[in-house]
């Protein structure tokens, strides 16, 4: 039997850093140590207690070094939403894919690769300095392997009117393929920016996407985020994505996945100055088969920050579903006012959720209300469809679908908009579609 | 049209229907007439095929059909069409949506093509005004927001899309003030046809000065005690149910 922690140490010690600045040599050398140390987490792990990633961590992955065509592309979920479009194909950003538009002045909306190379102060006066690598041994390990991964940087005052598409594909192989793409998204004071973040699959075949992003929004930046995991459901994806708010900064992130056999999604958000507004949604969906774990944190470090979260899951078959939001109120943190709201809809008997909201204030002078339910599809609302004609599946599609409205209808990307419409659709159970 | 014979229904272990017999003729309006827990509310719920009565004995036909066996919304696409004594609330789904849904499920059924959103969004246009529902109340979600009234008008309103071979209304006047109470009984009036039966569930004699019944029957303790013209309703109104009861103990 092959050693797992071997093949990563043999593919660390391979993997080609010529001309990487010297910052960089380091910080993945300090990464992989502290991978080496930490090790996989296991089910004894209170934040892993109910996703059990034995699955990820004894495969024996490799990167791939597969290109896909542009027809290949095309047919992919949530290939084109319009506009700018930056297409990485198992994290090695694809050039001849990508179409940079016009963008305003000073606007840097490249690969991290070239980012290495053509911003390496910006890059060392940020990269890796949000995420919390330490006692993370996905986030050590994408630090360590990250070669490339999308880089935005926006500049004072500017505002980028269109929404800037992150593609992410996932391209299996023969063997299972692993990537870890890394983004970079710096907003500048008063800068405002739209992006959609998609990890969307080719083929099937085991694959294991280990995403890290940073996000960074100056005072006042305004940034619209919206991740959506659209891969194979026989992929495994750890994302974590790590959100630093200066002085009234406005942060909205909306997290969709519906795709995937083992999903980690991660969404952390700290209010490091006063005035900072953040709001994180969710949705997913998850059928026999697949796990779906959602870790939120907001830190609310200083006084009179507000964040609010919603996130929904449907959970189908035998399918699985956590949820864990957690949300500090430091002692400076007065006038804070947060809102968490959980819910679950469970479609099936088998139908399992583990939900835990954990919140620890220290501040006296705030507001924190946080609630979770977990049910299923009401009767009489079934019963008073079914009693118009419509067939009982409809019924349950159609309820399912009104659910899941709530946060779709906050997603302002028509087109982005649209195609979770339709892929929740063709989740569901004899498809109906309402027109929009 | 439908024919119930000894219908004996039970919630929960608890008896409530305890032999009803009915015929029901195209064309008809029948009233049925109750105190409360008499078992109106259920008689019309085992009809429509709510699933938390058991049915434990008797027969129900419509069209020739076992009604009894069939889910509710094939017995919906057969032409039965219960407007709820409490309309439910559907967050999320889009009143027109939902009852094109409906619409072309029933239309389906009849073999007949789906409508067009055209020739829906017309023919919703028309029906509207008959219940002088504000139109604007068709593009929100099913009932959520609607007043008391609104929701009522919107249950004939669907009422006169869906088309039905039989009406059961159940307690469709409670809580609405005298000018509801007009618009949806022209409403039920002008879906009245010779084709087409209505059963109006109902505690008060008021609503049937506005839609004149056929026959009256008055339920009492699960059991149909009582039936008459029109004028039985003006009777109990004068007398109250007390005067049944009454009754029935005295030639008990």
């Amino acid at each position: 039997m092959v050693d797992v922690s071997t093949t990563w140490r043999s593919q660390f010690e391979a993997q080609a850093c010529a001309n990487a600045p010297e910052w960089l040599t380091s910080l993945r050398a300090k990464a992989f140590a502290r991978f080496t140390e930490l090790g996989f987490p296991t089910r004894r792990d209170e934040e892993w207690r109910f996703t059990p990633v034995s699955p990820i961590t004894e495969t024996i992955f490799t990167a791939s070094t597969q290109t896909v065509s542009a027809e290949e592309v095309a047919l992919a979920p949530f290939a084109e939403i319009g506009g700018t479009r930056l297409v990485f194909v198992n994290g090695k950003y694809a050039e001849s894919l990508s179409e940079v538009r016009a963008l305003p002045k000073g606007a840097i909306v490249t690969s991290i690769a070239q980012g290495f190379r053509e911003h390496a102060e910006t890059l060392e006066a940020h990269f890796g300095k949000y995420v919390q690598g330490e006692n993370h041994a996905f986030v050590a390990l994408n630090t360590a392997f990250a070669q490339d991964g999308a880089l935005i940087i926006i500049p004072r005052n500017a505002i980028v009117e269109d929404p800037l598409h992150l593609l992410y594909l996932t391209v299996a192989g023969d063997t299972p393929t692993v990537s870890h793409p890394r983004t970079l998204i710096i907003a500048g004071e008063n800068a405002q920016v739209t992006i959609a973040e998609v990890y969307s699959g080719i083929g099937e075949g085991t694959t294991f996407t280990n995403a890290v992003t940073e996000i960074v929004l100056a005072p006042n930046a305004v940034v619209d985020h919206y991740k959506v995991q659209a891969e194979s459901e026989s992929a495994y994806h750890v994302g974590v994505q790590q959100v630093q708010l200066d002085r009234s900064g406005n942060f909205t992130s909306h997290n969709i996945a519906i795709g995937g056999a083992i999903v980690r999604n991660e969404a952390n958000a700290v209010l490091a100055a006063e005035g900072g507004e953040c709001t994180l949604n969710g949705l997913y969906i998850a059928g026999t088969g697949q796990l779906i774990d959602n870790h939120t944190a907001i830190d609310h470090a200083m006084p009179h920050c507000n964040s609010h979260e919603l996130y929904k899951g449907i959970i189908k078959g035998k399918g699985r579903g956590v949820f864990n939001g957690k949300i500090f109120v430091r002692k400076d943190a007065q006038k804070t006012d947060a809102k968490q709201t959980n819910q679950t809809l469970l479609l099936s008997k088998e139908a399992q959720i583990n939900t835990k909201p954990q919140l620890e204030i220290f501040a006296d002078d705030v507001k924190c209300t946080h609630g979770a339910t977990v049910g299923q599809l009401s009767e009489e609302s079934l019963f008073y469809l079914q009693s118009r004609g419509i067939g009982l599946e409809e019924a349950t599609s159609l309820l399912t679908y009104a659910f899941a409205s709530e946060v779709i209808g906050r997603v302002k990307i028509e087109a982005l908009r649209d195609q979770i419409h339709s892929a929740l659709f063709l989740q569901l159970p004899a498809a109906i579609r309402p027109e929009a | 049209m439908l024919e119930i014979k000894n219908l004996q229904a039970r919630v929960d272990e608890k008896e409530i229907l305890r032999g009803i017999n009915l015929t029901v003729n195209a064309g008809e309006v029948h009233a049925i007439m109750g105190p409360n827990g008499s078992g109106k509310s259920t008689l019309a719920g085992v009809l429509a095929g709510r699933s938390a009565y058991d049915v434990t004995g008797g027969s129900v036909t419509f069209n020739g059909q076992d009604l009894l066996e069939l889910a509710p919304e094939e017995r919906a696409r057969e032409g039965i069409f219960l407007a709820f004594q409490y309309p439910v609330e559907i967050p999320g789904v889009n009143n027109m949506y939902f009852l094109r849904a409906a619409v072309n499920a029933i239309r389906k059924h009849r073999g007949e093509p789906d409508m067009t959103a055209g020739e829906f969004t017309k023919m919703a246009r028309e029906k509207v005004k008959l219940l002088q529902l504000d139109p604007s109340l068709l593009n929100r979600a099913v009932n959520e927001g609607f007043s008391g009234g609104e929701k009522k008008r919107n249950e004939i309103f669907q009422m006169a899309m869906l088309d039905p071979k039989l009406a059961i209304l159940d307690e469709t006047d409670s809580g609405l003030d005298i000018d509801a109470l007009q618009i949806v009984s022209h409403g039920v009036n002008a879906l009245r046809s010779p084709d087409r039966a209505v059963i109006v569930v109902t505690h008060y004699q008021r609503l049937l000065n506005y839609i004149v019944p056929d026959f009256v029957h008055v339920l009492a303790n699960g059991r149909i005690v009582k039936s008459g013209g029109k004028e039985l309703a003006l009777e109990l109104e004068e007398k109250g149910y007390g005067w049944i009861e009454k009754e029935l103990a005295a030639t008990a």
